[in-house]
């Protein structure tokens, strides 16, 4: 297990290395403390509930390169997004279905768009 | 009275409950009384009906709004493919 | 038109087999409805009143022959032989089987379409003029860059699960055939010291709260325009309002928070989002484009025309626009037979369309937001016989943009939303008005008919607007006037009580009495409207 994981508001100020951030906190108050953190874990109230999507982006986009863990209201048809969004582990409120996982996991293999999570777009596959 | 509707899942055919089962006409159906909730939630939970819920019904014994006399009779427009398209529209 | 390569083919491919099993999950039990819903609805698939209804996608209303005869296909196959034309330029089946969806969207994806974020709060089907390619007026062909939107918004990692559903729109004509600012983004191509860019405006919309959208950036060059919706997109996603559906339109962001607020947020998350390479290289706008090149018009066709039989000149006259090339012409086909359901076709019907398209409009065909069907590119020389066969198929109407040419949403007749009927309405009034010497002398008049707030059927935006309400379980219908959807777009203004079925037509009638009546030369309802004000129709509806 790593270092407890603290609320957003408790963050500031602290040496914490592991935060939770909800749907409304600001995702970018943490960027000039990436170095230090470890794990981010997004909260996902409810599935319908797409502001987390952002939060890992933006987290991604600065460089963030350790843990972000999607937790909550987490549903397996949802992961694939989540992994192009950065997310990189998952904390589902209800088991997820692993075979479902897999074969979602390769059925799309490369996105319209360049994403955080490595993936070749397909723009740049048709143009080098 | 009460009666209960939905969908059927596999089709979407709109469906009414006739104390056995679930039937296409409205006809068919019957007073669930004070058993409708617990009916709803075990049907819906066998998927013998999806998005069901319980009606207010006159003493013709079809629905009060005007919504579910739509889905009893079929569209007002295309009377040739509604179940029972001589379902009046306005209450009686 | 464009056409799928591999990746395009894989990830249409992909769905498919990805809803297959989703379907099977349903139905096996392993997710409940709630779960299911989001699901089903970013495939187009709604549970309507009587049965599923499917949406599909017909990327800005532009389709080949060979895909409308899928239409066709479909409907005849799966569905009750008819099919419906919405204002989305799409097209709608009322009495799909779940368990037939995944056999659908697989014919679908075998002529290269999708019923992909047909619904849902994702960014939905890419709206434009139904005249691209083929305008006199256009700047350039605004379908590439409609194109480019629907690839980058084709399954956006980030953006599918926004406050609310999200409708772009692309034009590139001063005329606005596509209701541009009325959409949540509406983009405008435009042409600045030679170089086309797009002006964006965003928060337009109708529903509860109608509202025109502002200019949010006059001039955004090519290169940047995919980061730019990024940016418009992730300030939206993230402080759009989630407490309450009916106010998570990005129109109520931007009204709460001001659009010079709502600019400078943009502005700010571009600067951050243009350091990440996300446009693509032009050369993938290049390929795009060689896609919409130009038909290989006959440079001979000749423009005159035997306008001898009378009703194929008022047919002339009123569905046939001009067209850039020499010698072509762009044809209507209004869906709005006499008495008729708005945007309804048979499979047969459907069927005619595609080959008609295929002998006489180098196979394509484009839906309009009027739920009409367009024949871009007609020899001048073919449009007699193209008219002669629409008329054997009852398709011949010559009512574009007169009375009877009506938006109508599904209404209380299909519709699990809706409080009140809105095709009944629409049949009255096309009844009323049936005699098209009094509809050509009416003149330009656009009517469009809602059966809730909802505003599907855009009565916000008709010159004449019908809202259908539910008082004490009784239908009821309110007019509104002075609504425009065009480049002079407008919100109309309820005018007072509502009516019963037959009083809303009869209203209908006197207000059209008094605009004859009061007009000044050959000015537009709309314009004769607006000169004169409210209460010379207040008075004439209930004086």
């Amino acid at each position: 297990m790593g270092d407890p994981i603290v609320s957003f508001a408790e963050f500031e100020g602290s040496n914490a290395t592991a935060v939770r951030i909800a749907p409304g906190d600001d995702a970018r108050v943490l960027l000039p403390h990436l170095d230090r953190l470890t794990l981010v874990e997004v909260t996902f109230p409810a599935f319908r509930d797409g502001r987390g999507y952002s939060s890992a982006r933006i987290l991604r986009e600065s460089g963030y390169k350790g843990t972000l863990r999607a937790a909550g209201d987490v549903l397996v048809d949802q992961v694939p997004y989540m992994k192009r969004c950065g997310f990189d582990d998952f904390a589902p409120n209800a088991p997820l279905d692993q075979t479902v996982v897999e074969k979602l996991s390769g059925l799309y293999p490369e996105p319209y768009q360049r994403t955080v999570d490595g993936a070749v777009p397909v723009w740049k596959l048709r143009h080098g | 009275m009460k009666l209960l509707t939905g969908n059927d899942l596999g089709s979407g055919d709109v469906v009414w409950w006739t104390g056995k089962g679930w039937s296409r006409n409205v006809h068919e159906a019957v007073d669930a009384g004070d058993a409708a909730e617990a009916i709803l939630k075990e049907e819906e939970a066998a998927r013998r009906v999806n998005a069901s819920y319980a009606v207010d019904a006159g003493a013709d014994g079809l629905p009060l709004h005007i919504k579910d006399r739509v889905r009893a009779a079929g569209p007002s427009v295309r009377k040739d493919l509604g179940v029972n398209p001589e379902i009046r529209l306005e209450k009686a | 038109m464009y056409q799928y390569d591999k990746y395009d083919q894989a990830i249409v491919d992909a769905r498919v087999e990805e809803f297959r099993d989703q379907v099977r999950r349903r139905m096996a039990g392993e997710i409940t409805e709630d779960q299911f819903k989001p699901l089903r609805l970013m495939n187009g698939l709604y549970l309507q009143l009587h049965a599923y209804m499917l949406r599909v996608a017909i990327p800005y209303g532009t389709l080949s022959g060979k895909q409308m005869k899928m239409l066709g296909h479909i409907a005849r196959k799966y569905d009750r032989d008819y099919g419906h034309f919405t204002t989305r330029q799409n097209l709608q089946y009322n009495w799909i089987k779940l368990e037939d969806t995944p056999d659908i969207l697989a014919d679908l994806a075998s002529v290269e379409m999708h019923a992909i974020q047909t619904s849902g709060n994702c960014i939905r089907n890419i709206s434009s003029d139904q005249y691209a390619g083929a305008a006199a007026d256009e700047v350039t062909d605004p379908r590439p860059w409609a194109e480019l939107l629907r690839q980058w918004s084709t399954f956006h990692p980030e953006f599918s699960y926004l406050p609310r559903k999200f409708k772009i729109a692309v034009i590139a004509s001063a005329e606005d055939r596509a209701a541009m600012r009325l959409h949540d983004i509406g983009i405008e191509l435009v042409k600045k010291d030679g170089v086309l860019g797009a002006r964006i405006f965003v928060g337009g919309g109708m529903g509860r709260t109608p509202m025109i959208a502002p200019e949010i950036n006059p001039f955004v060059p090519a290169e940047d325009l995919l980061s730019y919706l990024e940016a418009c997109l992730r300030v939206y996603n993230r402080y759009g309002r989630r407490d309450n559906a009916y106010k998570a339109r990005i129109k109520i962001l931007i009204h709460e928070h001001g659009a010079d607020n709502y600019r400078a947020d943009v502005a700010k998350e571009f600067a951050h989002v243009k350091t990440l390479g996300l446009d693509p290289p032009l050369a993938e706008f290049d390929r795009i484009t060689a896609f919409f090149a130009a038909p290989a018009f006959d440079a001979t066709a000749a423009d005159d025309l035997d306008l001898s039989d009378p009703d194929f000149a008022v047919w002339v006259d009123q569905n046939v626009k001009p067209h850039k090339a020499k010698g072509y012409a762009i044809v209507n086909i209004a869906v709005k037979p006499t008495g008729g359901i708005p945007g309804d076709a048979t499979s047969d019907q459907i069927d005619l369309m595609a080959d008609l398209a295929t002998a006489y409009s180098f196979d394509e065909l484009r839906v309009t937001h009027a739920q009409n069907i367009v024949l871009p590119h007609v020899k001048k020389a073919d449009l007699y016989a193209v008219w002669q066969k629409l008329n054997d198929a009852g398709l011949a109407n010559a009512n574009l943009d007169l009375i009877s040419d009506i938006i109508a949403c599904p209404g209380l007749d299909y519709c699990s939303l809706a409080n009140a009927r809105s095709i009944p309405v629409a049949q009255k009034i096309s009844e009323r008005f049936a005699d098209l010497e009094r509809q050509r002398d009416i003149g330009e008049l656009k009517l469009k008919i809602s059966g809730c707030i909802n505003a599907c059927g855009h009565h916000h935006a008709g010159h004449i607007g019908i809202l259908g309400v539910d008082k004490k379980g009784v239908e009821n219908y309110q007019i509104t006037l002075g609504g425009s959807g065009a480049e002079d777009v407008s919100i109309g203004k309820i005018m007072g009580p509502g009516f019963d079925e037959n009083g809303a037509v009869d209203a209908i009638e006197r207000i059209v009495e008094k605009y004859r009546e009061v007009r000044e030369g050959d000015e537009r309802f709309l314009d004769t409207y607006r000169r004169v004000g409210n209460d010379v129709f207040k008075e004439a509806i209930y004086g």
